[in-house]
């Protein structure tokens, strides 16, 4: 017997499986990142020298573009998915080149970011504010990376799927991009 | 008597690679979740006694402190090298290592495996009448990191260090200060090894959970569920939601050991054995490590029981041939017991001075679980009223199972109250506690579910005479050897220590005021001592039983030999890729055993309704 549901959504749930997995996996990753927030929350309101302000030695204009750069990504990931949903290859492939592209704007500039902080002498030990600042844009860069990885293979060798299989590819793009 | 660590850690360290080669697609990149689950199995029961024999050493250093290992000490200093072994003695460094790891690898590598991953992955497809688990593939995955996660525990003994030191729980600053010497040492290993173990369940988790959604069989209501699926829907949201914050923790931590940072390193902090600070940011709080690694951590108790239960309800419906009583209650229990395991991971942590208001909530929320607890051992316990019991195997382990966890779950009330706690605290009485809940009540539970399905997995039954010597043998051992140390507990004895207790419990001064522990309480470390010992002894029976079984057990003659009415039994023998062999339908609830006017005392859940 085959396994049901693979590309039909249930009856009862009106879900297909994978779409149940992943909902459950990122259900995992709030588990995550809340810890890291809570920790963040608890070391900051403990402490008696946190860096404020100036004194933290952030740019904020580089901060605000990537936040920018990644929240286009995001655009351009739904755009990819309702290319597909359109029927419009074409279009899904240079949504999701763009998709890809800007993950790798952001780890550029991510780069630059971490690059200038090490060149200040700040680093995870220098301070519990340069430490979880790390820990956690580190974290959320290998996300990214994780990311670019799957959507690559999506764009390139994966989408051999979209002629054999469309409704299961288009289901593919659509858990990848709700990672 | 001992068996030697090397055999042990050899069998370990290969335990997938055990069945034939030639078949590397079938028996070792397998997607089907029977073969995955038997794999879970085999690896899991290795870590198990190999996690075992760690104690058995442990306990002859605190039995006789000082003298040199009997047998395998020799053998042991050249293994692992003069600073842990010395003249066959087993050094501090050594047993602090092996009581770390013991608790590590009997937790996540040995009980969840088996309990969770191995049961849930052969019996909860097959009850809930589904092919295979929703996501194959990943499945598979999970196996490969849990493996690799137990590659690098183990490997971990042999560096140079050894293995981490800091117990199975890794305080910090502890875990961070204690093997500054090396890098990389055993603490790092310990966190690369529980990422690789957390990915594994975290994989598990999701594909259990989304089997259970999706892909039940037509009929299959969630009410129709055998308790045992409910059971392992519960512990795989556990999984799933209270891992990750020790997945965040362990990162924080890998980052104070390998980044020199101070997440969890207080200012002024000292070096081991100096006054000088360290060169560190400081900052760090170590109440935070203990917030996160409990968040994760009694949930995991919870991860650790509910499995057992579920096994010991489908075994106690099954040779009692009667109706589960109180069905409804079970799974509404369970679910509580779910929800609340999030919000009383502090009780563990009373005398950290994290205040009395946190702790009174704690205790009060502590109460409110063992509510749902007991109803669940009420319920079974009143199924047995008026049954025609079948005395077998594992009924017996699953009889047992009932009073055993009755006792740990009992004693651990006193540790829930935070002015008791206080005395009993990081005592023996700790240690009798928790291993009542889970040696004589999980691994029970695990034993019983081995003989009950094994059947199934292999067409053949185990050998029942020596399954009833494993089962009064191991019953008898348990006690005696967890039994005392509840009295040794309540008398001041203090958990981890190097000599049993000697020197620090033992300290008479009476010109300073100091009155130790009486020397009856030493008396009984050799008493408990011979007692695991011999448990040790009681385990052969078992081993060669579940072996030579595969290929001498009698033969089943029938693919439903216990007469049972839950899907997994309306299988071929053993079940094929795929499972089924007829598409299945359900039309009844799952313990539906001598209902007046069906014929025979059983009626499977595939039966259709005669009206």
């Amino acid at each position: 017997m085959d396994i049901p549901y693979v590309v039909q959504p249930r009856e009862d749930t009106g879900l297909f499986n994978a779409k149940v997995g992943i909902w459950l996996f990122l259900a995992s990753e709030v588990m995550l990142f809340g810890a890291l927030f809570s920790s963040y929350i608890l070391l900051r309101v403990g402490s008696m020298n946190w860096l404020y302000g100036e004194a933290k030695d952030l740019n904020v204009w580089l901060g605000t573009a990537n936040t920018a750069v990644l929240i286009t990504s995001s655009i351009t990931m739904v755009m990819a998915w309702a290319s597909l949903k359109l029927n419009e290859f074409g279009k899904f492939k240079a949504y999701m080149g763009a998709t890809i592209l800007l993950g790798l704007v952001f780890m550029v500039i991510k780069a630059f970011e971490y690059n200038a902080k090490f060149h200040h002498g700040h680093f995870p030990a220098s301070h519990t504010f340069y430490a979880i600042y790390f820990t956690l844009t580190g974290l959320h860069a290998l996300h990214v990376l994780g990311g670019m990885v799957v959507n690559s293979f999506y764009w390139g060798p994966g989408s051999k799927m979209w002629k054999t299989d469309p409704v299961r590819f288009t289901n593919r793009v659509e858990i990848g991009g709700l990672f | 008597m001992q068996p030697t660590t090397e055999e042990t850690q050899q069998h370990a360290a290969h335990g997938a690679h055990h069945e034939e080669l030639g078949f590397w697609r079938k028996y070792i990149f397998s997607t089907d979740h029977k073969v995955i689950g038997i794999q879970y199995g085999l690896t899991g029961l290795l870590f198990l006694f190999f996690g075992f024999c760690l104690m058995m050493l442990m306990r002859w250093q605190i039995a006789y402190p000082g003298k040199p290992m009997p047998v395998v000490g020799e053998f042991l200093q050249k293994l692992l090298g003069d600073e842990m072994v010395n003249k066959g003695v087993m050094l501090p460094d050594l047993y602090n290592a092996f009581g770390a790891m013991h608790g590590t690898i009997m937790v996540f590598l040995a009980i969840v495996p088996v309990a969770f991953a191995a049961f849930g992955n052969f019996v909860v497809p097959l009850q809930i009448g589904a092919p295979d688990m929703a996501f194959p593939r990943v499945n598979m995955a999970s196996y490969q990191a849990y493996f690799l996660g137990g590659v690098v525990m183990f490997f971990s003994f042999f560096i140079p260090g050894g293995a981490a030191k800091s117990g199975w729980t890794s305080y910090s600053p502890l875990a961070t200060l204690a093997d500054m010497g090396h890098h990389p040492n055993g603490q790092t290993f310990w966190i690369l090894g529980m990422v690789l173990l957390i990915t594994s369940s975290l994989l598990g988790a999701v594909n259990f959970i989304a089997t259970i959604i999706q892909l039940r069989a037509k009929g299959m209501t969630w009410m129709r569920l055998p308790f045992f699926v409910w059971a392992q829907f519960v512990t795989a949201f556990l999984l799933l939601l209270a891992f990750p914050p020790l997945e965040a923790a362990a990162i924080l931590q890998l980052m104070d050991n390998v980044a020199g940072t101070s997440f969890f390193l207080p200012t002024g902090l000292a070096a081991p054995g100096t006054t000088t600070p360290l060169p560190i940011s400081g900052g760090g709080s170590p109440l935070l490590w203990q917030h996160l690694f409990w968040f994760l951590g009694h949930p995991e108790v919870y991860v650790l029981i509910l499995p057992a239960m579920g096994i010991v309800c489908e075994i106690i419906a099954n040779n009692t041939r009667k109706p589960i009583w109180g069905y409804k209650s079970l799974v509404y229990s369970v679910l509580c017991i779910g929800f609340l395991s999030f919000i009383v991971w502090a009780h563990h942590m009373y005398l950290t001075g994290m205040g009395t208001k946190i702790a009174t909530f704690f205790q009060t929320t502590t109460m409110i679980i063992s509510i749902p607890s007991v109803i669940i051992l009420t319920c079974f316990f009143i199924s047995l009223w008026g049954g025609s019991i079948r005395f077998t195997v594992p009924m017996l382990f699953a009889l047992a199972f009932l009073p055993m966890f009755g006792i740990g779950g009992l004693t651990g009330l006193p540790l829930g109250f935070n002015f008791t706690d206080l005395h009993l605290h990081d005592t023996y009485y700790v240690i009798a506690h928790f291993h009542y809940v889970v040696a004589p009540g999980t691994i029970f539970g695990l034993f019983a579910g081995i003989y009950y399905w094994y059947p199934k997995a292999t067409g053949r039954l185990m050998n029942e005479f020596w399954g009833k010597v494993h089962f009064w043998t191991s019953l008898i051992f348990m006690n005696l050897i967890f039994q005392p140390m509840f009295a040794q507990g309540m008398a001041g004895l203090g958990r981890r220590m190097y000599d049993g207790g000697v020197t620090y419990a033992g300290a008479d001064d009476p010109a300073a005021g100091l009155v130790g522990v009486p020397q009856w309480v030493f008396g009984m470390n050799r008493h408990i001592s011979w007692a695991a010992w011999c448990l040790g002894l009681a385990q052969i029976p078992f081993i060669i039983n579940f072996f030579l079984s595969m290929k001498k057990g009698k033969k089943v003659t029938s693919d439903n030999p216990w007469g049972a009415t839950t899907l997994e039994w309306q299988t071929p023998t053993p079940p094929p890729h795929g499972n089924f062999d007829k598409p299945i339908e359900v039309h009844r609830g799952p313990y539906e055993y001598s209902v007046p006017g069906h014929d025979g005392d059983f009626t499977p859940q595939t039966e259709p309704d005669k009206r």
